[in-house]
């Protein structure tokens, strides 16, 4: 399978403190040496909790925000430094989809005119009548109908405003979408809606996601491979199957324990509950940055060494020192 | 068991631009001593309008309770002047939300908002209250509890600003605990925390809850029976087993078959989905307001709203067609 998207050893710092005369006094690593590939036509999921780096990442991904250090290739070619006019025709290739359809749309365009946008700014289109005929057809592709051109993001319900943010994005044809919480903000049933639209136009597009979420199960049903991110790495990177039914990482293992099951009878599972909070991504832990919540964490190992990320199982990476295979 | 909250065909109605808009239309629900009870469905079905109304916490104009009772402990509270209601908010019923920062006060400490409700209705002096608080926060799990009293809410995470909420909200042993989405703002390992401690301490002060949540995950972990809001109506309520073993409304089945983590749904390439939206409840017409959504739809559905009927031992669901198939 040829890589679409390949992030090689990238770190992101933000400065904290400072402003307009003063000098910035730390920075916070919001992500930390992650090498990531993603496949043509695959869907890889980032889980994480907030502030572990994945929506940093998804933007590091499209050059919305550049990176400290690192390498971003994308369609093979690399594009860390590359100028804003060049980047443009990759840009093109290479769309987002945001959790809030509300904010994420113009409230004085319509439908019409926001879809439109990116195929005159890109030039795929040169009239009018033109850019109606796709617009149409991209509405149909998501589930809306033609009559609903003319109408503005408040006429829409929460669901039709995150299919006009789709079919948006798919206007310019593009490869690779970063999709950031796209159901976060939706209802149990609307939510089911947009997920099998996102996987039918995968299918029939062939299109690559970077699919970043808070919601396991979400995240499971989309993904073909599945990394988990915990302060700005990744901690474990598996097929999603393999992450879910025999995940390796004490922090997988806890993360997935906690999620709510949907049936009463399991109410009494066995559950490894964390203690403590995340720590503050502005002064990680020393060693292996799970060590002070990890329940089979080794005194003068994980606090003092930083673990690597390693293939213990084909396919299947995990950073920890105790991870057997 | 003796129900210690009974609210009867409630009805509220907020005035609007566009005319009376009724969110909640005759919604019934009993809480026992002791009971954990979860109020589900998805926005705008009225779930947060019933809790916020048994507290008689919406702004009246523009809401207005338009018929029935909220009977506590025999009281109505429909009916209550607001003199008394402000006794019995926070002494007898206490009630968290979501968002914790909008709860609370951002300009005074930890131990001053837990500290009021224990003046105010404990009659504890300052510093008997400020000894007090310290063991809350410790009861809720909050590591130094000495240090974090003298904190205020931006300096605490969201976790923890959730835990003092909780403290607030205990300080007085209240009977009754109305939950709004208590851990929808959370991540999982912290929501895990807290639906782990609100267990422990429901155990430990006998209390009750109405968990107000549009997680069903959640609710089969939490409650001991469930009530589901539909465009403000009840359409189902049971026992939380017989609930996800065997719901019969066709909106509940849909509801549940909809989760990504429900049954076998993991190893499918398609989610089942609930058609449409829900309906505009301005524009509601007669008959089921699930029906344009329903694939059971049959003739009768155009013509009445069917009536909530007890189809075996507590399990009440509102369908023609289910209760016709009993």
């Amino acid at each position: 399978m040829k890589t679409i998207l390949e992030l090689s050893r990238v770190k992101k710092e933000f400065p904290i403190g400072g402003g307009l005369f003063r000098r910035p006094t730390g920075a916070v690593r919001a992500v930390d040496d992650v090498s990531l590939a993603v496949h043509e036509g695959e869907t890889v999921g980032l889980v994480g909790e907030s502030g572990c780096g994945k929506s940093t990442l998804g933007r590091l991904a499209l050059r919305l925000l550049p990176v400290t250090e690192g390498r971003v290739a994308f369609e093979g070619r690399d594009i860390t430094r590359l100028p804003e006019s060049e980047l443009r025709p990759v840009r093109r290739r290479m769309q987002i989809v945001f959790q809030d359809p509300m904010s994420a749309l113009d409230p004085r365009m319509t439908v019409e005119e926001a879809v439109a946008e990116g195929l005159f700014a890109h030039r795929l289109v040169t009239t009018k009548a033109e850019a109606r005929e796709r617009v149409a057809a991209l509405l149909g592709k998501v589930g809306l109908r033609a009559d609903q051109l003319g109408r503005y993001p408040h006429e829409l319900s929460g669901g039709q405003r995150q299919r006009v943010v789709i079919a948006r994005a798919l206007a310019v044809e593009p490869r690779f979408v970063v999709c950031d919480e796209p159901v976060a903000a939706l209802d149990v049933s609307i939510q089911a809606q947009i997920v099998n639209l996102l996987s039918d136009l995968s299918e029939e597009l062939g299109l690559a996601y970077l699919f970043v979420a808070h919601d396991l199960s979400v995240v499971r049903f989309m993904s073909d491979r599945v990394a988990v991110m915990y302060l700005g790495r990744i901690v474990e990177i598996a097929e999603a199957d393999a992450l879910y039914d025999a995940a390796l990482h004490p922090y997988t293992q806890a993360l997935l324990s906690a999620v709510p099951v949907p049936d009463p009878t399991q109410r009494d599972r066995p559950r490894v509950v964390l203690g403590g909070d995340v720590p503050s991504p502005s002064a990680p832990p020393p060693g292996c940055t799970f060590h002070p919540r990890c329940p089979i964490a080794e005194k003068g190992l994980c606090d003092r060494e930083r673990p690597p990320l390693v293939e213990l199982r084909p396919k299947h990476a995990v950073a920890c020192h105790k991870a057997q295979p | 068991m003796k129900p210690l909250l009974r609210v009867e065909d409630l009805a509220v109605a907020f005035d609007t631009e566009g005319g009376e808009l009724v969110a909640v239309d005759g919604v019934s629900i009993a809480v026992g001593e002791g009971e954990a009870v979860g109020l589900v469905g998805e926005s705008g079905c009225g779930k947060s309008v019933t809790s916020l109304a048994v507290m008689r916490l919406l702004p009246e104009p523009p809401a207005r309770i338009v018929r029935g009772r909220i009977l506590f402990e025999d009281e109505d509270l429909a009916a209550a002047p607001e003199a008394r209601l402000r006794a019995i908010r926070g002494q007898k019923v206490a009630m968290i939300f979501q968002e914790p920062m909008t709860a609370l006060n951002p300009v005074l400490t930890v131990g001053v908002q837990i500290g009021e409700g224990l003046r105010q209705h404990r009659g504890l002096t300052a510093a008997a209250a400020r000894k007090e608080s310290i063991v809350l926060l410790a009861q809720v799990g909050i590591p130094a509890p000495e240090e974090r009293i003298d904190a205020y809410p931006h300096q605490l995470s969201g976790g923890m600003r959730q835990r003092v909420m909780i403290a607030t909200a205990l300080a007085c042993r209240p009977k009754l605990l109305l939950a709004d989405e208590p851990t929808t703002a959370l991540d999982v390992t912290i929501q895990a925390q807290i639906l782990a401690l609100l267990a422990t301490l429901r155990r430990e002060l006998s209390m009750s809850l109405l968990l107000v949540t549009h997680d069903l995950g959640v609710v089969a972990d939490v409650v001991d029976r469930v009530v589901v809001m539909y465009a403000g109506k009840v359409v189902e309520e049971a026992e939380v087993r017989a609930l996800f073993a065997g719901p019969r409304h066709p909106y509940t089945r849909g509801l549940l078959r909809s989760v990504p983590g429900f049954g076998d749904n993991a190893g499918k390439k398609r989610l089942p989905t609930i058609r449409g939206v829900v309906p505009d409840l301005r524009t509601l017409g007669s008959g089921c307001r699930f029906r344009d959504r329903c694939d059971e739809r049959i003739a009768r559905c155009d013509e009445a709203e069917p009536p909530l009927v007890e189809l075996a031992a507590g399990h009440r669901v509102a369908c023609f067609v289910a209760a016709g198939g009993a």
